[in-house]
């Protein structure tokens, strides 16, 4: 029974990790029509960067780090967008191949600075202790980090749906011209998505860190479950990216818990179901 | 023009393994077989307009397979050829099926997921495949009794089937199938209005290229004797993409030109640097952003502008 | 008999909250010259990209010659004989016009899915093509590639193509639009000489333009069908005079 408890922990809290990772890129594909090979590596940056912080300074702790990094990260995406992707307007294959070359940049250069092995990132002292409910024990750490994805899910929920920024976006989303017609800021918008989109998956990264550690490569697994997420769940939809989340967390957990070498077909199953039912994905409004 | 091109590079094809050490010669039939893949990728991405990141699980399980029924199961290297292309080519006929129900953006991501889990799956399921270790001590085969170990041999084999891939996709693309992909290319709507099955052709095309793929695979992993789960990362298809892209891929021979280069630039650039995979992401910026059309068009432009300035 | 060549039964299309077509139905018998007409905005193309099967109805039904083609895609209609032509000119600027021709042609054959020769070596589709650019007096620029020519001549181009399947219905999505008086005194003898076997639709929103090209005259407005039946009788309605000119 601890066993079923445990997994089913986990899986919400890698849905959790997978919804603040695939929100970002599913806004920026919606929005911008970029499909950002480079998120993965973003995530991964986060997550060196709260490593080797925690690791030489004493005096911080993971929740600065989610800030610091994610700001870092979306500067960093912010300069991207705005020296090379704003050249590229007319030519989505470009854009998509220079951010799969930016990838490739990044994850070399953190091979470079930080080396081959992998780095743990420590879970927060206040959070170490287990917690007992109904005679279970579960790691607070994972509580913590479910609860965190639902509070940044109703925040860019509400960003979305209640804000003037949010409205922008979602006209962008829906028709550009007509909000370029409208007289919408589209291409600061586009700066301001990209730049949120890379900092939440930085700020992912660095919460992810405590579970996954920092390793070369992690970006490489981690950019197929963004993929699989937003397909899976509707391009532009941020109900797809909650839903399509933790329905792959769960599908992974499981997957790599009871068949170990399927993991990644159990993957990719559920995937092409819904493709050959639905191309557009569960929820999404917004054609491939 | 076209003729006296195809000239120098037919000869200067014919020339390594007179002129040349074994260094060399090994690196000309790398050079064939990065060739083919590329070519085979252009049908889909210059022909057929879809971008593939995904073409790399045509070169991986076809190059596992063959290495597994070889070495594992006794087969003869004959056999195992034909079950190695003909079950790649299912298999591309199937993620065809997935990745075609949607176009652009969507199909790139379908085909970058469906490899990237071939590719997880290769290093998972190691008892099948040897994980990270990589498949290690196969043979390369010998058709009608002619050994292919030494280097001059192989090149002379890669050659041959080099030209007869050359020659076939050269004749798809130039045929009235392939002139209602082009069409389908540019015009899909239109096409579909004069009786064109605009689906049917693209799928049609992605299992002609995924056949190609797995014949690049089998010399692959002829030549390598090694297969390894990087063969089906996305850094493999990414260099696929970029000599297509800076070859040029509206061209039928601009492919090759353009993985030739990147084979040499990997190749010399992995003696001075440790970094191929950055270098490979900023040759990617540079080429999108400075040249998007490719080397081979460029040239062509350049020799038309110097016969333009004779009297 | 013979029932009607086109047949739409209680169309409806909305994009979201606007409707675009409103409970649309509408009879072409075979060998008629309909005219479609009303200001823009009303409607005309969406229409026939729901006839030619680009959009899909929200409800409703389409028939090509007594056959529900509703649910059809585009190419299957025209697989049954259905052709159209296009506001924005769709052909391939870089191709010779004999080559643009020769690939509408191929839409319809089996050698489509040859994949051996090139479409010059069949000397068939060659002779159709020509014949088909004879028919719109463009034989003598038939090496020429599109982008070489005018519009004007592009225009009947795209009407080669679509006469050259000797299609059963023909659409023609505003045919004179942006010609020079010369060039559409042209078309539209190119128009009024299309053998009977094939029933033409037209959509032009400059109700004088086409006129003497049509026998029936429909007329749309928001969606809707105000006024339908012979040329003269819709021309002179009180409800035709309102839409255009407002009064």
């Amino acid at each position: 029974m601890q066993f079923w408890i445990i997994q089913g922990l986990n899986s919400l809290s890698l849905g959790g990790l997978l919804f603040l990772l695939s929100s970002g890129f599913s806004l920026i594909f919606g929005l911008m029509r970029v499909a950002n090979l480079t998120h993965g590596a973003f995530f991964m940056l986060g997550t060196y960067i709260a490593a080797t912080a925690l690791r030489a300074y004493d005096g911080l702790n993971l929740w600065m780090m989610v800030v610091v990094a994610g700001f870092a990260v979306a500067a960093l995406g912010g300069l991207f967008e705005r020296l090379v992707l704003t050249r590229l307007k007319t030519n989505p294959l470009g854009q998509v191949l220079v951010t799969l070359g930016m990838s490739f940049i990044i994850s070399d250069a953190c091979l470079v600075l930080w080396g081959g092995d992998s780095i743990p990132v420590p879970t927060p002292q206040s959070l170490q202790a287990p917690t007992r409910i109904f005679g279970f024990v579960f790691p607070t750490y994972r509580l913590v980090l479910v609860g965190l994805a639902i509070i940044a899910a109703i925040a860019l929920y509400f960003l979305l749906e209640r804000t003037r920024l949010g409205a922008m976006i979602r006209a962008g989303v829906d028709d550009r011209q007509m909000a370029r017609a409208v007289g919408i800021p589209v291409s600061n918008l586009f700066t301001i998505v990209f730049c949120l989109g890379a900092g939440i998956a930085g700020a992912a990264g660095v919460l992810g860190g405590p579970i996954l550690s920092a390793y070369p490569g992690l970006d490489a697994d981690m950019l197929p479950l963004a993929l699989i997420v937003v397909i899976l769940g509707g391009i532009g939809s941020l109900l797809g990216a909650f839903v399509g989340s933790f329905l792959i967390g769960f599908i992974y957990t499981f997957g790599i818990a009871l068949f170990p070498e399927l993991a990644y077909i159990i993957l990719f199953l559920p995937m092409i179901f819904v493709i050959a039912f639905r191309p557009q994905g569960l929820f999404g409004r917004v054609g491939a | 023009m076209n003729w006296i091109a195809a000239a120098l590079i037919g000869g200067s094809l014919l020339l390594p393994p007179f002129l040349a050490g074994d260094f060399y010669i090994n690196l000309a039939s790398q050079i064939l077989i990065a060739a083919i893949f590329a070519l085979s990728l252009n049908l889909l991405v210059g022909f057929g307009g879809m971008t593939s990141l995904g073409h790399a699980s045509y070169l991986g399980v076809a190059a596992y397979i063959s290495a597994l029924l070889t070495s594992r199961y006794g087969f003869g290297h004959g056999a195992a050829a034909i079950i190695s292309v003909s079950g790649t080519t299912a298999m591309a006929a199937f993620f065809g099926v997935i990745a075609l129900r949607a176009s652009g953006l969507g199909f790139l991501m379908i085909t970058l997921a469906l490899s990237q889990v071939l590719w997880g799956l290769a290093y998972r399921m190691s008892n099948v495949t040897n994980g990270d270790n990589g498949i290690t001590g196969l043979t390369r085969p010998a058709p009608f009794g002619i050994s292919l170990d030494s280097p001059v041999a192989f090149y002379w084999f890669a050659l041959i089937v080099a030209t007869i891939a050359f020659l076939m996709m050269t004749v798809f693309v130039s045929s009235a199938f392939g002139s209602s992909l082009k069409g389908v290319r540019d015009q899909p709507r239109r096409m579909a209005a004069l009786g064109f099955n605009p689906w049917l052709i693209r799928w049609i095309t992605f299992v002609y290229a995924g056949f190609w793929g797995s014949v690049s695979g089998l010399l692959y992993v002829y030549y390598h004797k090694y297969i390894h789960p990087t063969s089906l990362s996305i850094t493999s298809s990414a260099e696929a993409l970029l000599g297509v892209i800076a070859g040029g891929s509206g061209t039928l021979g601009g492919p090759a030109v353009g993985a030739a280069l990147v084979l040499l630039l990997k190749n010399y650039a992995s003696a001075y640097l440790e970094r191929w995979n950055m270098l490979l992401g900023l040759i990617f910026l540079f080429i999108v952003l400075v040249m998007p059309a490719g080397i081979v068009p460029g040239f062509s432009w350049l020799t038309a502008a110097l016969r333009r300035d004779k009297p | 008999m013979i029932g009607p060549a086109l047949e739409l039964i209680g169309l409806k299309k909305a994009f979201g909250g606007l409707p675009v077509t409103q409970d649309v139905s509408l009879v072409v018998q075979p060998g008629e010259r309909r005219l479609i007409i009303g200001p823009n905005g009303a409607g005309k193309t969406t229409l026939f990209n729901q006839i030619s099967g680009d959009l899909r109805p929200n409800s409703g039904q389409i028939k090509l010659f007594g056959a529900d083609v509703t649910r059809l895609p585009p190419y299957k209609r025209a697989q049954r004989g259905l052709s159209r032509t296009y506001q924005i000119i769709t052909l391939f600027a870089d191709d010779t016009i004999e080559h643009n021709v020769s690939l509408g042609l191929l839409g319809l054959r089996p050698t489509r899915w040859q994949m051996w020769r090139p479409i010059s070596r069949y000397p068939d589709i060659a002779a159709e093509a020509r014949r088909a650019l004879d028919a719109v007096g463009l034989l003598q620029l038939a090496g020429h590639p599109i982008s070489d020519v005018a519009y004007g001549e592009r225009r009947r181009v795209e009407l080669a193509v679509a006469l050259a399947q000797r299609p059963r219905v023909l659409l023609l999505d505003e045919p004179l639009a942006g010609l020079s008086n010369a060039e559409r005194s042209t078309v539209k003898t190119l128009i009024a000489a299309i053998p009977r076997e094939t029933t033409v639709v037209i959509i032009e929103h400059d109700m004088d333009t086409a006129l003497d090209l049509a026998e029936t005259v429909t007329l749309l407005n928001y969606g809707r069908v105000i006024v339908d039946g012979k040329r003269d009788i819709v021309v002179a309605d009180a409800r035709t005079r309102e839409v255009y000119l407002g009064t």
